[in-house]
């Protein structure tokens, strides 16, 4: 600036005009860029899982037989345990999850002391910062071993129930112990999310329902509850959305297997997509890399759908 | 009494709450508090328990020898002829070199779509398209990431490309979304006073949006860049099949595969035990992978608590003061 003459200084606009374009380019390249990559991923997953249809079929049921010690050859029979046992595992965990952060989410916004609420805030965000594989570690390590007495009594004494159909498989590398450790992971989205939206709550209407002579119970079933229901909702989709797609956790704690089965404290029973394709891939030929991407696509679509779904509930709620 | 305002009788005892109905209240109210606080217990179970096992474990194999030293040489339990059991020095470069690949790639990407969202957009049709779809991107599935960017390089470069950079372009693929969002938070925030008086002075839109408006949201924006940084520096699940595992030290970013703590973990994990010969002394271990993968998993979750420390510190030392 200073090297410009007073003169030249008045009479040139100020950073120029190419700048000005370049720099406005540069920020919609930015924002179109967004659109080009999520298309390119679908369409090099696409373009890679493009030997499962057009390919030698005879070779592509080979290699799932391979996968699948014989039991399939067709990819919809390969990837339809796969996804069963995804849904399943992310279901259950959601229903574990849910509970226990609505909880957290109303203790922090309306029991909590307004100190100890920050703070307990961060502790929540602590829980969302640990790396997957540190839990993965953690499951298999410790909860693993400690749990085994918990779901042996479940067993036991809940066995009528087809789901906890005994005996529990020790150690319990099962699909109810990798709930419970898919249900810690997502417990912070949750509740972070929902203890956003009953802060929102407008402050009239719990004080009215107060006034009339609720208890405080009463007024969050009042007042809160209704208010967050979308928020919450949504929050619940994307925490689900991130239990369909955890890799290193179910990868380190579940025993696989290929079945429809809702046997919950039997080991070998389910696997799920991202955990069987880091588990297959590193021994899988080009074309198994074909058929575990195939997988993939799978799972982004469902992925995709369920985040959509959820942010599409966030954007009515808040429009 | 005036004939006309004879209303009929109300019998107000009618409506009296019973005793028990009040009690009845009062204790589901007792019930609904002492299960929210017990939700809130159950969960300080599971965080409490994966810190303190990750210390206590996590400690015992910490070392300097551990921190410098690369898996190279290392042959089942037994001793190194350093002293030690091979350590995490090659994962730790790896760790470092492939997270600046993703910074490089998606910070400056990341920044620029906020400022085309704030500043640029004027709730254009596209702008929604792309602000939705940055939500939906920050829930891709990280190993969906990896598919991706393994299915890319295997086009550019041949099947069965690794290195290090391929892990970074996966990487990225899951940071972006997350520095747009910080962005465009931190952006939305700067006064628009500022912005007018930029403009009312003759300053073009590119030097205000440079010298104003992001300056002022940069303590925002570097904040919210470190807790995305420390939401990749703990993906493992693309690098395993992205940036490979080699037991050497690779400071190449471009060529050869390259360890990173998180896949180091996970592949000290699944070694489960060592191999000792049988009349070794009691220098060789057979419990040392796990070990090793604790004591990695500790200076991991050390990583990532300072970066989020560091990003919460940046945010509020240097919060842009808004108008109250």
């Amino acid at each position: 600036m200073s090297s410009h003459s007073t003169t030249a200084a008045l009479t040139q606009p100020a950073g120029g005009k190419r700048a000005d374009k370049t720099f406005k380019a540069v920020a919609y390249a930015c924002g179109i860029l967004i659109l080009v990559v999520l298309a390119a991923v679908a369409l090099f997953l696409l373009f890679r899982a493009l030997p499962l249809i057009t390919g030698d079929q005879a070779a592509n049921s080979e290699t799932i037989s391979n996968f699948t010690g014989g039991k399939s050859t067709n990819f919809w029979q390969y990837v339809g345990p796969l996804l069963f046992g995804t849904v399943l595992v992310s279901a259950l965990a959601l229903i574990v999850a849910f509970f226990v952060s609505i909880g957290i989410a109303l203790f922090i916004s309306h029991y909590a002391p307004r100190k100890l609420a920050t703070a307990l805030s961060y502790v929540v965000d602590l829980l969302a910062a640990i790396p997957s594989v540190i839990y993965g570690l953690w499951g298999g390590l410790v909860l693993v071993p400690a749990i085994f007495p918990f779901w042996n009594w479940v067993a036991e004494y809940l066995g009528w129930i087809p789901i906890f159909a005994g005996p529990a498989s020790n150690p319990p590398r099962t699909v109810a112990t990798v709930a419970v450790v898919l249900a810690v992971m997502i417990l912070p989205i949750i509740t972070s999310m929902s203890r956003d939206i009953f802060q929102q709550t407008p402050r009239l209407q719990e004080e009215a329902a107060l006034a009339l002579g609720a208890t405080k119970w009463e007024m969050i079933k009042l007042a809160v509850l209704p208010f967050g229901k979308s928020g919450v909702v949504s929050a619940s989709m994307l925490g689900l959305g991130r239990a369909l797609g955890e890799t290193m956790a179910v990868l380190m704690i579940l025993s696989p297997g290929m079945t429809y089965s809702f046997k919950l404290l039997q080991a070998s029973q389910s696997q799920t997509i991202a955990a069987n394709i880091a588990a297959q891939y590193p021994e899988a030929n080009d074309l198994g890399v074909s058929v575990l991407i195939g997988t993939g696509l799978v799972l982004f679509v469902i992925t995709f759908v369920v985040n959509y779904i959820a942010r599409k509930i966030t954007e009515k709620a808040t429009a | 009494m005036p004939a006309g305002n004879k209303g009929p009788a109300i019998d107000f005892d009618k409506f009296r709450p019973s005793r028990s109905f009040v009690a009845a209240r009062k204790r589901k109210d007792m019930a609904m508090r002492v299960l929210i606080v017990l939700a809130f217990v159950v969960a300080l179970v599971p965080l409490i328990s994966v810190l303190w096992t990750t210390i206590v474990n996590g400690v015992k194999r910490l070392n300097l020898n551990f921190l410098s030293y690369n898996m190279a040489g290392v042959v089942g339990g037994n001793q190194t002829s350093s002293g030690g059991y091979g350590g995490v020095l090659h994962a730790i470069i790896g760790t470092l070199e492939i997270t600046l690949g993703a910074m490089v790639i998606s910070i400056p990407i990341g920044i620029m779509c906020a400022v085309y969202l704030v500043e640029y957009a004027n709730r254009s049709k596209l702008s929604h398209t792309i602000t939705l779809l940055v939500d939906v991107m920050s829930g891709i599935p990280s190993i969906v990431a990896g598919l991706f960017a393994f299915s890319m390089f295997a086009l550019i470069g041949g099947p069965g490309t690794i290195n290090g950079f391929e892990g970074s372009v996966a990487l990225s693929l899951l940071m972006i979304p997350t520095v747009v969002k910080s962005s465009e938070e931190m952006l939305k925030i700067v006064p628009a006073d500022l912005r007018e008086a930029s403009y009312a002075l003759g300053v073009t839109k590119q030097r205000t949006i440079t010298k104003i408006v992001l300056r002022t949201a940069l303590p925002g924006i570097v904040s919210g860049s470190i807790l995305a940084i420390a939401r990749v520096i703990g993906e493992t699940a693309p690098l395993l099949m992205t940036a490979g595992y080699t037991a050497s030290t690779n400071v190449n970013l471009f060529s050869g595969q390259m360890t990173t703590l998180p896949v180091y973990v996970y592949q000290e994990y699944s070694k489960l035990n060592a191999n000792c010969p049988p009349h070794a002394d009691a220098t060789c271990v057979t419990t040392i992978p796990m070990e090793r993968a604790w004591a990695a998993a500790l200076v991991l979750i050390l990583v990532v608590l300072v970066l989020n420390l560091i990003g919460r510190l940046v945010a509020k030392v240097f919060a842009v003061k808004t108008e109250r």
